[in-house]
């Protein structure tokens, strides 16, 4: 079905075999936790602790910001002991405000809401759930942390038939969401009847790639109390986990540019987002916790761990036995799409669905040759672009022409860097314009408001200079018509007078 | 400036790079040559030394020139690529100068003047080849019977290099002519080609190679078999080839069908000549090919139809090199007007309209 629905793609090595056996194992408690108020896409969350506060599991330390936003809950009891700038885990190394917490060993949970544990039909409303899901701070799970209360609020305003659950992991090495539908199927499936109940969609179309043969039968069997869940398996081709490419796939549609899924009246949640939704409603949990795959060559014992947000990835790489060649690159998420990490002490965050230690034999890094025009870029870009001309017109400078070609419906998947046998970093340059574009956009827009405040500026003076000149024209005019009135007087001026006033 | 000091993903390559590439090339080239060097004995192997020498000579001394790494760039493969494909569509006993002065221009004049790898409009060993044929028509249509190594008629070492050197004409007896040149001249003296084509050899002589021509294009099985691997291996896609062998074979058959006293039977088109070599190995290089496979197909597709023209209603008997360069100057026109269509957009680049879904699920 990819392969006459959907175009490109590429075949990788997965290397899934590193972790696909290992069980999700907890981890032990770190002896601190830091949660960055932005987890998500959109404003960062407001305290509502202060240093020194005691908290405990599972209580609210960060509001949600008015409008796009999510709250932050402490992921094990302690006493928050800073709130400061800290390292994100993100490749610029950039720090932003941290909540930190010394934990005190005895995970007391506060006080949760009320679980909703009836069968369906639920006891609540759909906008009661939709607030549960808000309030717990659950937000995308599959790597791109979009609060998810905002994605189930989009029937208010696109009229939307269906639930689409991805379960592709078309990322190499990833192995978390896997495990969850093999080890948590039925929490998975209460997950997705109640995102499909909350969104009131007809139809809900499970989606997972057919490399995962055992997550497929756990799921299959799990859905059989819901015939209406229809599962599909897909087959295992980069970047099968896309949502536009992946809704193609599954519904025969395609998503038009500069749209939402949402506007063909597709939803898509990923499968962590489903178990994270379904332990809320079902124990009043929020998300204080996720499933994050440690692999790579460069780790000596990979696993899948179910981690406190908030725990460091130095922590959670000595709980793997450390790193064992040095490896070459430390990176958080998948190695197509994720993002090399600054440093070990960055936090495991609502989003982080892998850390791997790659050594450099698996990433390959070759020196960079002239473009040979080979065609495997274009052959394998999912959307269709000609990434060799994109670049061509990138590295000239010319963003505008890259951008009449396609440049902005590039979904950053990477398979034309992957691809390309000269080892040019396709996507590096495409990420690098869309920034300077947007830069450029924000800059042209800042601009624009100069130059209309100039102009309101150039305006309102020349409105007071008009006012002025009318001003000293009627003084004028009346100082004349007093000069013609005392002319036409019959008075007699005295001759020094006149020559004074001349 | 775009800075890779914090390079993003993706953090894993495929195995593909520019010399591997080249490298399955060669080693799918290797059967043909093979044959043909034992098919035209050791004055082929000095002209394939020479041409391969030449062309990695010319541009080592090219990137130095440029400043460009020379290590690292001779090593892509890609002149000695060029040097051995110009090295097979040249007459087999050719004198050095002819391999020499091929690879020359092939890598200066086709390659570096156009800015080097990857620049080049068009295919440098194609470009070495016509314009060996302008400048030297006599030498370029030698064409000698096959002298097996090791048979009677195969000159031996010392012979070989006389005749390499130019110092010695070719004998006689061993002056031949190839199929393709057989009935363009026959056809010129108003004999009809049909009836030149009873005194050719067979079809399956031509696949199998034993016949004249020019160093490694007798062996159309051999080429063919090269050409499957490349397939196999994915390094080549298949539309330039079938495009250009579909066209070729329906524009034979068809014109065959109509007036077969004018025009040669489909097997020899596709049997004999540059097609096969040119179909699989020097149609499809990647520089001086489109990028989009619609637009591939375009290209294969011109290059049979130009191939067939030029063979049939053409002064030269063989249309493969000036009909690869033909359509190479039309590639900037055809990647224009064939790109794919960008995901969410019509083919006029608009975005698709979110009108209610078409497919119910
Ligand atoms: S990164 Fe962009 S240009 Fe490259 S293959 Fe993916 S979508 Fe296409
Ligand atoms: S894959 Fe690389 S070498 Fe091939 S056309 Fe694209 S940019 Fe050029």
């Amino acid at each position: 079905m990819w392969s006459f629905r959907v175009r490109g793609g590429v075949k990788l090595q997965y290397h899934k075999e590193l972790s696909s056996e290992k069980a999700v194992v907890p981890m032990p408690l770190p002896r601190r936790l830091y949660l960055p108020l932005q987890q998500h896409i959109g404003a960062p969350a407001l305290p509502v602790v202060v240093v020194g506060d005691t908290v405990l599991k599972g209580q609210l330390i960060a509001k949600a910001a008015p409008g796009l936003s999510a709250p932050v809950h402490a992921s094990s009891s302690g006493t928050v002991v800073a709130i400061e700038e800290y390292v994100a885990p993100h490749p610029s190394g950039l720090r932003q405000k941290t909540i930190v917490i010394d934990t005190d060993g005895q995970d007391r949970w506060a006080e949760l809401p009320k679980p909703i544990t009836d069968d369906f039909p639920l006891g609540v409303t759909p906008a009661e759930l939709n607030s549960r899901v808000a309030a717990a701070g659950i937000v995308g799970m599959g790597g791109a942390a979009f609060p998810s209360a905002v994605k189930l609020d989009l029937k208010s305003r696109y009229q939307l038939d269906t639930l689409l659950i991805n379960g592709a992991e078309c990322e190499p090495y990833l192995t978390c969401d896997d495990r969850l539908m093999r080890e948590e199927a039925a929490a998975v499936i209460d997950g997705v009847r109640i995102l499909a109940y909350a969104l009131e969609v007809q139809s809900v179309v499970f989606a997972i790639e057919r490399n995962k043969p055992q997550a497929l039968a756990a799921i299959r069997e799990a859905a059989r109390v819901e015939p209406w869940i229809k599962v599909m398996a897909l087959p295992t081709r980069f970047p099968m986990g896309s949502e536009r490419h992946l809704v193609l796939a599954c519904t025969g549609r395609e998503t038009p540019s500069r749209k939402l899924t949402a506007d063909i009246g597709v939803v898509v949640h990923n499968v962590a987002t489903a178990r994270a939704v379904a332990r809320t409603v079902r124990s009043g949990e929020p998300l204080i916790s996720r499933v994050v795959t440690v692999s790579g060559r460069g780790i000596r014992e990979p696993a899948n761990i179910n981690v406190p947000l908030g725990t460091l990835v130095e922590d959670l790489l000595v709980f793997c036995g450390g790193l064992h060649p040095v490896p070459h690159k430390l990176i958080g998420g998948g190695p197509m799409m994720g993002a090399p990490l600054p440093s070990v002490q960055v936090p495991v965050v609502k989003g982080t669905s892998g850390v791997l230690a790659l050594t450099a034999d698996e990433v390959n890094d070759g020196a960079e040759s002239p473009c040979i025009r080979c065609g495997s870029c274009v052959s394998a870009c999912p959307c269709g672009l000609v990434p060799l001309e994109m670049a061509q017109l990138v590295r000239r400078g010319d963003l505008q022409g890259a951008q009449a070609i396609g440049l902005q419906d590039c979904v950053s998947c990477g398979s034309c860097s992957f691809i390309c046998p000269s080892h040019i970093p396709l996507s590096h340059y495409f990420n690098f314009a869309k920034g300077q574009l947007g830069a450029l956009d924000r800059d042209s827009r800042r601009q624009d408001r100069i130059r209309s405040l100039i102009q309101a500026r150039n305006e309102r003076a020349a409105r007071e200079a008009e006012a002025k000149k009318a001003a000293a024209a009627a003084r004028k005019a009346a100082k004349a018509a007093a000069a013609a009135a005392s002319a036409a007087a019959p008075v007699d001026t005295p001759a020094s007078q006149l020559e004074e006033s001349t | 400036m775009i800075t890779m000091a914090t390079r993003a993903g993706p953090f894993t390559h495929t195995v593909n790079s520019i010399s591997r590439t080249m490298l399955w090339v060669m080693a799918a080239l290797l059967p043909a040559t093979a044959y043909g060097l034992w098919l035209f004995g050791w004055p082929a192997i000095f002209l394939l030394v020479i041409t391969l020498a030449t062309a990695l000579a010319a541009e080592a001394l090219m990137l130095k020139l440029l400043g460009q790494p020379v290590r690292a760039r001779l090593a892509d493969g890609s002149a000695l690529l060029t040097g051995w494909l110009l090295a097979l569509s040249l007459p087999p006993w050719a004198p050095w100068w002819i391999g020499f002065l091929g690879a020359l221009v092939a890598i200066v004049l086709g390659k570096h003047l156009f800015g080097g790898l990857g620049q080049n409009m068009f295919n440098p060993a194609m470009v070495a080849r016509i314009v060996l044929l302008i400048s030297f028509p006599v030498q370029l249509t030698v064409w000698v019977a096959p002298a097996p190594l090791g048979s009677a008629n195969a000159p031996s070492f010392s012979q070989a290099l006389t005749y390499v050197a130019g110092h010695s004409t070719l004998p006689e007896h061993m002056s031949a002519a190839t199929s393709l040149g057989v009935l363009k001249t026959e056809h010129s003296r108003g004999i009809s080609v049909a009836k030149t084509t009873e005194q050719l050899p067979p079809p399956e002589q031509l696949a199998i190679g034993r016949e004249p021509g020019s160093m490694g294009e007798t062996s159309a099985g051999l080429l063919l078999a090269g050409g499957l691997l490349l397939l196999a291996l994915r390094i080549i896609s298949w539309h330039i080839p079938l495009a250009m062998l579909g066209t070729l074979a329906t524009l034979a058959l068809v014109s065959n069908a109509l007036d077969p006293s004018r025009f040669a039977a489909m097997p020899i088109h596709l049997l004999s000549g540059a097609t096969l070599l040119g179909a699989f190995f020097i149609a499809t290089d990647y520089v001086t090919s489109p990028v989009s496979r619609s637009g591939q197909l375009l290209f294969g597709a011109g290059i049979g139809a130009l191939t067939w023209v030029i063979r049939s209603l053409g002064a030269y008997p063989e249309g493969v090199a000036f009909a690869v360069v033909l359509m190479n100057a039309m590639v900037p026109l055809i990647d224009r007007g064939f790109r794919p269509r960008v995901f969410g957009r019509s083919r006029r680049g608009q975005s698709l309209d979110t009108k209610k879904p078409k497919i119910p699920l």
